[in-house]
């Protein structure tokens, strides 16, 4: 209330003005907001929370700079995620350093106007000039449907524009709408916007009788109904056969995930080799030089490579989660998969971070905001990380090569792949056990409804999918990224320092602070059948999981990391070890860089904590029973 | 204000039962993660279950048939039938809802 009066008090003729898109969820307000500001856009966080704040900005007609707000979407200003809050309070004015928007652009699918009617209600108590955009106006003249537009703004009372945002049409007539808008404004400023107060049901009920008497005067029914979301629902939603397809979905997307970004990030780590190879031959190995190549080598180009080595899955990942939420589907897979989740305590959306976490935990948690509910998203990030993701393969096939013989099972399948096979799924089974554990002992009660709106099936446009791909892409390498690198860098300095002194015999590593926690925590890893080279490598493994290759190679003094090593560690470990580092992986919590971004977006450093403490816990008991049973058996 | 002996629950509903919606919210509901009876009731009404809507039930779940899939006049809605219980509806045939096109009285208009 005060800031949104300072807000306004704020306002000089000088100030740059703001616009904010408002809707319900799936009404094309993000493909407007893409089509209005073009490349220019940027998105960030708001402050403290992390709810993504999309802003761009445009030239009106009339000469005005405008900041664009793309907000996001909402059946009611009465919040109930942090997405939501974000909503309200921009629209309100409430946001810390934020003036109040001056004028709201209401977006609108046009084929679908009841809700968006009843919270056109809500939006005018605010007070704020409002536009309503008629968006997706050519799906609904396709499908006849009637709509007054004249008659429309006279029963509001505000101007309404027809657009077409996938087609750039009607983007002038809004823009022209906002210039007058904004000239009326700043001749009589606007009404202090804290009138709109949370309603009540009975005003909802009256707010809904409103819109459908406004309904009802100014649209007419569809005389060409949409048949094909029906028909297409009819395959996609049968409780068996839409199951099957979502699997063969599934598969595909993993095939493409691993086929498809694999030559490109095997390119890239090709590169960063060939970098590699050129420091070393133009840089001294001794000294303070010697000391800088090997941060640069070890730290950096390592650090760096590790994070765009991933960036093809993420990109071809996100292709795929992106076409699928644009075509209408990903609620489709939440409402087949909702009982399957909710049984072991997860919201059906969860199915989009569990996803993503197969490829990497990091997109996977930074995707857990598309939940509400705070424990919910806290139980999916939570879990993410227990998903196979393609940072434990290099580990894996690497013991799977050197210990699992490659022979053939029932005939056709090998034994090497279904090994691998069983790691994925004890990852994510382990996953939904433990969300359920979480569930049933520490946050009882049955997880957030479920209701959501089944959108109209749409064919997705092109240049909206590959700006939203394209920004993933941006975030994962900005937020992600960094902390991915520091981590690196923080790694490769306790690897490093102290330096092995002058005709050490062991491995440099071994002189090293990570030599020395190692050491150290060999006689506690004895148990479960690691020997200290294993406690050692698990040290530099703590940056990212497939660096645990390398650091065994290190330690063990073979370069390479190919089948010399496999070589080695078959004659070295007993069968037993190999089974428990292998259990270990599937539930160690041997990435910082994870723990670094659960800290970021849970903003505390308790949930980090616990998800270290009970991964290692579990990590610690699933190693020392394969180990001991395996040594019962022989192994 | 008991509803009228003729209305079903919406929970009970089956894959094609069609008719209006009777009542949204008033029963017994064991809230959870901050969600209470008044503000499922509240939410539900957002997202289109009000008094006088056209339904039909289109899609049910593998398990247990749920969450089931509800066509809403314009929109299709999809919820859990743990949530469905807080929506009385009456079963109306196609032609009946047809003939319903005026809808009657809402309970609380009615009520106030």
């Amino acid at each position: 209330m005060s800031a949104a009066a300072e807000a306004v008090a704020g306002e000089s003729p000088a100030h740059a003005f703001r616009i904010a898109l408002v809707g319900n969820p799936n009404c094309g307000k993000t493909a407007l907001f893409n089509a209005l500001t073009g490349a220019r856009q940027k998105v960030a966080n708001y402050p403290g929370v992390t709810v993504e704040r999309k802003e761009g900005h445009i030239t009106t007609p009339e000469g005005r700079q405008v900041s664009v707000l793309d907000l996001p979407g909402t059946y009611s200003l009465r919040a109930r995620s942090p997405d939501e809050v974000v909503t309200r309070d921009a629209v309100l004015g409430r946001l810390a350093g934020e003036a109040a928007p001056d004028v709201l652009v209401c977006v609108a699918d046009s084929t679908s106007l009841r809700l968006v009617l009843r919270l056109m209600v809500e939006l005018k108590a605010v007070g704020r000039p409002i536009v309503l955009a008629l968006n997706m106006f050519d799906i609904a003249q396709r499908q006849g449907i009637d709509i007054d537009v004249a008659r429309l703004s006279k029963e509001l009372g505000v101007p309404v524009v027809t657009t077409v945002a996938t087609r750039k049409r009607g983007l002038e007539d809004l823009l022209a709408q906002v210039d007058r808008l904004m000239a009326a404004d700043l001749v009589a400023p606007a009404d202090d916007p804290g009138v709109w107060h949370e309603p009540s049901v009975a005003e909802i009920r009256a707010a809904h009788r409103q819109a459908e008497r406004t309904l009802k005067d100014c649209v007419k029914p569809p005389a060409r109904p949409d048949t094909l979301t029906g028909k297409l629902d009819a395959v996609l939603l049968n409780p068996v056969g839409g199951i099957l397809i979502l699997l063969a979905i599934l598969f595909v997307m993993f095939q493409a995930v691993f086929s498809l970004a694999r030559p490109a990030g095997d390119l890239i780590t090709e590169g960063l080799s060939q970098a590699s190879t050129y420091v070393t031959a133009s840089m001294p190995s001794t000294g303070w030089i010697g000391l800088l190549r090997s941060l640069i080598n070890d730290g950096i180009i390592n650090g760096v490579g590790s994070v765009i080595a991933f960036l093809p899955q993420i990109l071809v990942l996100f292709l795929f989660i992106i076409v699928l939420e644009d075509f209408g589907y990903m609620a489709r897979a939440a409402f087949l998969l909702d009982r399957l989740m909710g049984a072991a305590g997860l919201h059906g959306r969860a199915f989009i971070p569990l996803l993503s976490s197969h490829a990497c935990a990091i997109p996977g948690i930074m995707s857990a905001r598309v939940i509400d509910n705070r424990r919910d998203r806290l139980t999916t990030i939570l879990v993410a990380p227990l998903a196979t993701c393609s940072a434990r393969i290099p580990i894996y096939t690497l013991i799977i090569g050197a210990f699992v013989p490659a022979k053939t099972v029932w005939g056709f399948a090998s034994l090497q792949g279904l090994v691998m096979f069983g790691l994925y799924a004890a990852g994510i089974t382990s996953a939904l056990i433990v969300a359920f554990v979480i569930r049933r002992l520490f946050w009882r009660g049955s997880a957030e409804p479920f209701l959501m709106q089944l959108p109209d099936y749409k064919v997705p446009d092109a240049m909206n999918v590959a700006r939203g791909v394209w920004q993933r892409g941006e975030i994962f390498l900005k937020r992600a990224g960094t902390t991915i690198l520091s981590m690196m860098i923080l790694i490769w300095f306790l690897s490093t320092v102290p330096l092995a002194p002058a005709g050490a015999t062991g491995p440099a590593i071994d002189y090293s602070f990570a030599g020395m926690i190692g050491h150290t925590l060999e006689p506690l890893l004895r148990p479960i059948g690691f020997n200290w080279q294993i406690s050692v490598a698990l040290i530099p493994g703590m940056a990212a999981r497939e660096v645990a290759v390398g650091a065994l190679g290190t330690v063990y003094s073979v370069s390479g990391e190919g089948s010399a090593l496999g070589g080695v560690l078959a004659h070295q470990w007993s069968l037993a070890t190999a089974l428990a580092l292998l259990a270990w992986y599937v539930f160690a919590p041997q990435c910082m860089s994870t723990l670094a971004v659960v800290r970021r977006e849970t903003n505390s450093l308790k949930w980090p904590l616990i998800m270290f403490g009970y991964m290692l816990a579990l990590a610690y008991a699933a190693a020392f029973v394969v180990y001991h049973v395996a040594v019962a058996l022989g192994g | 204000m008991n509803p009228p002996s003729e209305t079903n629950s919406l929970a009970e509903a089956r894959k094609g039962d069609r008719g209006l919606v009777v009542q949204v919210g008033g029963e017994a509901y064991a809230g959870a993660g901050g969600v209470d009876a008044a503000e499922i009731e509240r939410r539900l009404l957002e997202i289109g279950f009000v008094e006088g809507a056209r339904f039909e039930i289109l899609h049910e779940g593998l398990f247990g048939r749920d969450p089931i899939g509800v066509r809403l006049d314009d929109l299709t809605v999809a919820l859990r039938r743990r949530e469905a219980a807080q929506v009385r509806v009456r079963f109306v045939h196609e032609a009946a809802v047809a003939a319903a096109e005026a809808p009657a009285p809402l309970p609380d208009e009615a009520a106030a």
